[in-house]
């Protein structure tokens, strides 16, 4: 009722004849639902519409099987292997990013040393940089020039390289995963109870005791909910793959090929939908074992 | 229920990164089976002192802890054998009331048996049966508090340590659990410390108090050395509310002469001022007063009242009555005080030897 009676006296005393001829209620239901008419608009134009025809599109027939696309992606070898090679990439440096740099975390909150500051700032770096540049610092250390080339050649006269498979691939996306857990942890250490270890120090718990009890169990909604961070960010990571090789079979590099090279829209259209539906399970599934502050820790 | 052991603290001084000093070198001894209660300001040193004993916090060089005869300088907390209780509880989120209490028991691998004995033992001390499978935020403030001490307890610990424990707790339930934790502690018989700053509490529960200022003891007693002989100014002022007279003259039959009438107090010869606590003074009809003012205040305490009496002295005295008699402001009141209730930190008092300790 203070917004009608805020109103000039004859507006107010229209706006009060409306109000007790619709009901405060569903007036108020009328008002929410302009104010957020512009939302709804954005997001039916820019959201909905084009998922919706993506989805629509996926299901429609493959160029070269004849069927639906989402069926040939689960019926040839081809798309599965690219599917299964992603989301096993995908853990395999998620796990890794949360393992190494969780441990790292926590010792960087809990000791104070010089220059702790710079190192930091240091590791966290690889934030700044984007997939095209991590691609192509994964090519200096493990490419056909790069340093790992160079020394072998010099020591045992042949070139060892990694730079352009699966091996490179993990590099660069731990490259730019361990940032993010690093600064996660950090942060949820520093909001860690000391006491909590005390306590259990004061009850006879030794160092990996208390790690497992205490540390562990409390940092565990970070862990979890930065490690779904990395893994969605891994199914996605374009610029490091395309910079490391179009040879590589992973589906952002299929999604780009499919639409680029063949003009084989549903097959696109259908890889993008799994990798979403894929990504988005991983970030709700860890947004409920976290307990829902998955938004806060990103 | 466990041996219990004495500790020694000798030269522990603690001096934190930055030279700030929260201790200065520090001699204490806690007899085997007593308890100690730290009492002191925020910021004096209490919690430092309790975390040298418990292993947390190591003393500056120089120092030495040792428990009975074993010197324990340089054991973590871990192999003290020392049970905390914290002023936040501590209690692990991630177990059960029952898993709380048992951890401890789990870390010493003690066979299953044994150890639902003694969780049945210890939630009964502490009146929490039924409450096992209990998550930690189901429990109320008072609740969280007793898991904790049964948690501290059910290991058996040789040294009980208890910071604050009640310090986030309502009055109530303060006094409630005070009490309940004064037995238990005569029931256990261990060696406790015990660190507040309420000094009811300390009253209540110390076998001993140890007054800290600053980094340093400044008295160490019974409560009631502490609170009828206390060493300075500064614990006079923190036990309980203290009147200070300042003597202006001194007649010649050895009389002092305060604002607003004088006194006989011969063991207080020499000095510049007396104390007294409100507690001592008594109302009299003014013709037979020692000391005649005027009542400026009167302050309604429930049981009794503080009248606050002008003398013409620097600040007003503070007085003791019955709650139910009216004294209107500016009624002239008589009072009178029995030398034996005088006192002052570098005079022994009537009853008193000369003070034993040089206190710091
Ligand atoms: N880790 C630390 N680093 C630096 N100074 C510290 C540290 N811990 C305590 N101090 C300082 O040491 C002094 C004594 O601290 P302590 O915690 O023992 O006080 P306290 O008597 O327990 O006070 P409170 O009643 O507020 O808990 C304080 O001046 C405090 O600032
Ligand atoms: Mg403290």
């Amino acid at each position: 009722m203070t917004a009608a009676s805020k109103q000039p006296s004859g507006a107010a005393s229209y706006f009060r004849r409306q109000s007790a001829s619709v009901g405060p209620a569903r007036r108020k239901r009328l008002i929410a639902l302009l104010a957020l008419m512009p939302a709804l608009v954005i997001f039916c134009a820019f959201w909905l519409l084009p998922f919706s025809r993506l989805i629509v599109m996926g299901a429609e027939a493959d160029r070269s099987s004849g069927i639906s696309a989402y069926l040939t992606i689960l019926t040839h070898r081809q798309y599965l292997i690219s599917l299964v090679t992603t989301v096993g990439i995908s853990l395999v440096v998620s796990i890794t990013a949360v393992a190494i740099a969780g441990v790292a975390g926590f010792f960087l909150a809990r000791h104070r040393f010089f220059g702790k500051a710079a190192l930091v700032a240091i590791l966290t770096f690889p934030l700044a940089f984007p997939g095209v540049v991590v691609g192509f610092l994964v090519i200096m250390l493990g490419g056909r020039q790069g340093a790992l080339a160079q020394t072998s050649l010099w020591l045992f006269g042949e070139r060892w390289m990694f730079a352009y498979s699966l091996a490179g691939l993990f590099i660069g996306y731990l490259y730019f995963s361990i940032p993010r857990v690093i600064t996660t942890v950090m942060a949820a250490c520093d909001n860690l109870d000391k006491s909590l270890e005390e306590a259990a120090r004061s009850l006879g718990a030794n160092t990996w005791q208390v790690t497992k009890d205490v540390i562990v169990p409390g940092i565990a909604p970070a862990l979890l909910s930065t490690g779904a961070i990395c893994f969605a960010t891994s199914m996605g990571a374009f610029g490091t793959a395309f910079t490391l090789g179009t040879r590589l079979s992973i589906l952002p590099l299929n999604i780009y090929g499919e639409f680029t090279n063949y003009a084989n829209f549903a097959m696109a259209a259908a890889l993008s939908v799994v990798l979403g539906v894929i990504t988005w399970m991983a970030l709700s599934l860890a947004r409920r074992l976290a307990g829902g502050n998955l938004g806060a820790s990103v | 229920m466990s041996s219990s052991v004495s500790i020694t603290l000798t030269q522990c001084s603690r001096t934190f990164a930055g030279g700030n000093t929260a201790l200065q070198p520090l001699d204490l001894h806690v007899n085997a089976g007593e308890t100690l209660v730290l009492l002191g300001p925020s910021g004096c040193g209490k919690t430092t002192t309790l975390r040298i004993i418990s292993g947390l916090e190591s003393p500056d060089k120089g120092g030495q802890v040792l428990f009975g005869e074993r010197d324990v300088t340089a054991l973590p907390i871990e192999k003290r054998d020392v049970g905390m209780v914290f002023q936040n509880y501590a209690l692990f989120p991630n177990m059960s009331v029952a898993d709380n209490i048992a951890y401890g028991l789990k870390i010493q691998r003690l066979p299953k048996a044994e150890i639902a004995h003694r969780l049945d033992e210890v939630t009964r001390m502490v009146d929490l049966q039924g409450f096992g499978g209990r998550r930690i935020d189901a429990l109320s403030g008072g609740q969280k508090q007793r898991v904790a001490l049964a948690r501290a307890i059910a290991v058996r610990p040789k040294v009980l340590l208890f910071d604050e424990p009640l310090a986030a707790l309502d009055a109530k339930l303060r006094d409630r659990l005070r009490i309940e934790i004064g037995q238990l502690l005569r029931e256990l018989g261990t060696t406790a410390v015990y660190v507040t700053h309420d000094q009811d509490e300390a009253m209540a529960l110390g076998d001993r108090i140890a007054v800290m200022q600053s980094g340093r003891i400044a008295q160490l007693g019974t409560p009631q050395e502490i609170y009828h002989r206390p060493a300075n100014a500064f614990v006079a002022d923190f036990i309980g509310a203290v009147n200070c007279l300042e003597v202006i003259g001194t007649r010649a039959d050895g009389g002092l002469i305060v604002p607003g009438g004088e006194l006989v107090a011969t063991h207080l010869q020499g000095v510049s001022s007396v104390y007294c606590r409100p507690e001592d003074i008594q109302i009299v009809p003014l013709s037979q007063a020692d000391i005649k003012g005027k009542v400026v205040q009167s302050i309604f305490l429930g049981q009794t009242q503080r009248l606050l009496v002008d003398t013409g002295g620097a600040s007003p005295l503070q007085i003791e009555a019955p709650s139910r008699q009216r004294w209107p402001n500016g009624t002239g009141i008589g009072l009178t005080l029995t030398p034996r209730v005088l006192f002052h930190p570098d005079k022994p008092t009537v009853t008193g030897n000369a003070k034993e300790q040089a206190y710091g």
